[in-house]
């Protein structure tokens, strides 16, 4: 996963923040190497010190209380309770018509929960009007003014909070240099790209530097280098004014990218809510482990769960072992989750001792040039995928189509789900 | 082959606008136009000269040595005239500003209104259409007129006392009621097109900057809807301009309307000559707004396009 590498990259800004950043960061950030000295195991490569979601005095910035949003019968949102904390960058996935852009609607103002109420920085919104909320959030229609030029456009919000003209003039150039949009300052919005548009929309919404941005797909329209680019422009600036963000996005790649947290979200309920690591290492469902990323999810029952271990007996390969602690029964149907890159593939047995042991027919194999992935037949019909990079040109004997394969995977690598 | 068919067509539909403009616009304002250059004669057409093919060329030529300027040094002669164009623009105006106000918060509503309702409020405008202007005009007599409906309604709610009476019926401001109430719909429509094409999202997003609603609508709404008052106003300015049965049925004396002046110098002065010179006039007076209203289209539409 190319998410790897930008992670990695995301660190640097993410601990000169900290740095800034006022007491409370600075506390957790002592508190942080006891935590890893006591487990000497940890979820993922970066580790940050900005987690106030595991400090049980942190309150919240925006706390979405038991929110339930209804058109007619339908319901968009469900029972939803969550909270972001304040400087986080929060994602919101889930697929089409699972109530993101409500969720987001009813903190700028635009629709009134059914049920629940919306507290920002301790405070029920409900009476607030959306022209006062200090909210600001960028359409997933861009919504530009279409009579206004793209400076204008920019320049619109700044102009309500009556700020010097000098000011709103440096400060539109400042956001145009951020999307880089400088040649079309005068332009109408009809004379620009798909592209171009979303650029501006999102510069619109950044202008007035609110205290908390929604971002509604804000980079969907954008080509690759153009999105990662502006990924990291979005969290340099969200570090350096403080801002909280709550985005919305298609691209899991962008939310693992960029994101403190990520939610994921279906049928108006979120499933799980967590660090994008935990996320793809730990999801607590079949329907997260399949949204975020590529995985196998292996059926079978819990034969046994002991001292941190749990033997799953599954129909495709027999018993399984999975280190996790686990609340379970003996009998339940439980999945083993294992991602692709995680299972070991290879022409010859593994040595008797090896945990984990699967064999089967090579069934289809997807070249992508820097890694392979192998689709292989158990003799009871499930395949098991099998991710391994291309380390060299040229192979001996290459796994071909029909070959008899053997596959492992570590007890660490894998998680069992029961749902 | 059938390309070149399929052009030949596409030029035939082409043609045919331009061929109704020959003969039912051109062609008559061509005879209009000669006739204010004519004489007023005591015959049938009361005019001179008149073109016929039976003196040959010879004719024609001493016929068209006949024509003169005498019925527009006339009009410029007699104030009459001068004041009838002027006081008819004048009440154009006003009634244009005064439709603009009410029918902007009449298309505003429609356009808000929940999407079932939009087509039954569309046909609500639309439905005064199906009686006749001239019925509808003379109806307002009844409403107006010192015996009329409004003293009656007035008289019983007490706003007026029973041996008072209304005196609207024959002043201006009659032509003023009939004016804005004639011409209501075409500047609802367009106003209703602009407002309701226009997307609620924008007001969000104005809303959501910090903006107040109310200040919204006019930093964002009333630019928007910039074309559909300019199509709206000239709607109703081009023909008010001109306009006769109004001022003719519910207008006195006092109020001066060019149309009314030509219907006179017509029908009573039987001067076709002056009121053909009338009539061109009135036309030099009218292009002027609608070449400026062609203009505003084509601005409106180049800046759509880009
Ligand atoms: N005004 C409305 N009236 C009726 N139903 C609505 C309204 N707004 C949203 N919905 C419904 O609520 C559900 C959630 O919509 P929402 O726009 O929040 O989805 P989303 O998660 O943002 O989807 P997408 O990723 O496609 O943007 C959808 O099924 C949608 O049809
Ligand atoms: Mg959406």
């Amino acid at each position: 996963m190319a998410t790897k590498g930008t992670a990695a990259k995301k660190a640097a800004p993410r601990k000169a923040a900290a740095k800034a950043a006022p007491q409370k960061t600075a506390a957790r950030a002592k508190a942080k190497p006891e935590i890893s000295a006591e487990k000497s195991k940890m979820v993922g490569s970066v580790r940050r010190s900005f987690a106030p979601w595991t400090d049980p005095d942190a309150k919240p910035f925006i706390l979405y209380e038991n929110i339930t949003k209804r058109f007619g019968d339908f319901t968009a949102v469900d029972d939803l309770t969550l909270g972001i904390y304040e400087r986080e960058f929060f994602s919101l996935l889930g697929g089409s018509g699972c109530g993101k852009t409500t969720l987001l609607r009813m903190l700028a103002g635009f629709e009134t929960p059914t049920e629940g109420r919306i507290l920002l920085d301790g405070q029920d919104i409900s009476k607030i009007p959306p022209y006062k909320r200090p909210v600001n959030m960028m359409f997933q229609s861009y919504a530009l003014f279409p009579h206004m030029t793209v400076a204008d456009n920019i320049a619109f919000g700044l102009k309500q909070d009556k700020m010097p003209k000098g000011e709103i003039a440096d400060r539109v150039d400042e956001m145009l240099k951020l999307v880089k949009l400088e040649q079309f300052k005068s332009r109408k919005p009809h004379m620009l790209s798909g592209g171009q548009r979303q650029r501006v929309a999102l510069a619109r919404s950044i202008a007035k530097r609110p205290k908390v941005l929604l971002l509604d797909e804000p980079l969907g329209a954008l080509d690759k280098k153009l999105r990662e680019q502006t990924q990291f422009e979005l969290i340099d600036l969200q570090q350096q004014l403080g801002l909280t963000f709550q985005i919305v996005t298609h691209d899991q790649e962008e939310a693992m990218t960029v994101s403190d947290r990520i939610a994921v979200m279906n049928q108006g309920k979120i499933i799980q809510v967590s660090t994008p690591a935990e996320m793809y290492e730990y999801p607590n469902s079949r329907f997260v482990a399949d949204f975020i990323g590529d995985i196998n999810l292996i059926e079978g029952t819990i034969s046994s769960v002991s001292g941190g271990k749990v033997t799953v007996e599954t129909a495709d390969a027999g018993k399984l072992v999975v280190n996790q602690d686990l609340k379970a029964d003996k009998g339940q149907t439980a999945w083993i989750a294992i991602r692709p890159e995680k299972v070991s593939i290879g022409l010859k047995k593994p040595a008797a001792r090896t945990a984990n042991v699967m064999s089967g027919e090579v069934w289809d194999i997807g070249y992508l040039g820097d890694v392979s992935t192998y689709h292989v037949k158990m003799p009871a019909g499930g395949i098991v995928k099998a991710l391994q990079t291309n380390a060299t040109r040229l192979v001996e004997r290459p796994i071909t189509w029909e070959d008899q394969a053997w596959l492992s995977f570590s007890p660490d690598g894998a998680v069992v789900l029961l749902s | 082959m059938a390309e070149h068919h399929d052009r030949s067509g596409r030029r035939l539909v082409l043609l045919v606008p331009y061929l109704w403009l020959l003969v039912f616009f051109l062609v008559p304002f061509l005879i209009v136009l000669k006739i204010s250059f004519s004489q007023i004669a005591v015959a049938m057409p009361p005019y001179t000269p008149t073109f016929s093919l039976s003196q040959g060329w010879d004719g024609f030529v001493a016929a068209f040595r006949q024509l003169s300027f005498d019925n527009y040094v006339w009009l410029t002669e007699d104030d009459l005239y001068i004041r009838s164009y002027l006081s008819s623009v004048w009440i154009a105006f006003v009634s244009t500003i005064i439709t603009l106000l009410v029918g902007y918060p009449v298309a505003y509503g429609m356009a808000r209104a929940p999407s079932q309702w939009r087509a039954t409020l569309l046909m609500l405008v639309i439905l005064p259409f199906w009686t006749s202007f001239l019925i509808r005009v003379y109806a307002w007599i009844g409403i107006l007129k010192p015996e009329g409906l409004l003293t009656v309604v007035l008289q019983t709610i007490g706003l007026l006392s029973p041996d008072e009476q209304v005196r609207i019926l024959n002043t201006t401001t009659a032509v003023y009621i009939g004016i804005v109430y004639s011409y209501l719909p075409f500047m609802v429509l367009p106003l209703y097109s602009a407002l309701e094409k226009m997307d609620a999202s924008l007001l969000e997003a104005a809303e959501d900057l910090g903006c107040h609603p109310l200040k919204a609508f006019w930093v964002i709404t009333f630019p928007l809807s910039l074309p559909g008052v300019i199509a709206g106003c000239f709607l109703v300015f081009i023909p008010a301009v001109g306009e006769f049965v109004i001022p003719d049925l519910l207008g006195g004396s006092g109020t001066l309307m060019i149309g009314k002046t030509l219907w006179s110098e017509f029908f009573n002065n039987r001067d076709w000559p002056v009121s053909s010179a009338v009539a061109v006039i009135l036309l030099a007076v009218l292009i002027i707004p609608i070449v400026l209203f062609q203009r505003a289209q084509q601005r409106a539409q180049e800046r759509e396009a880009g």
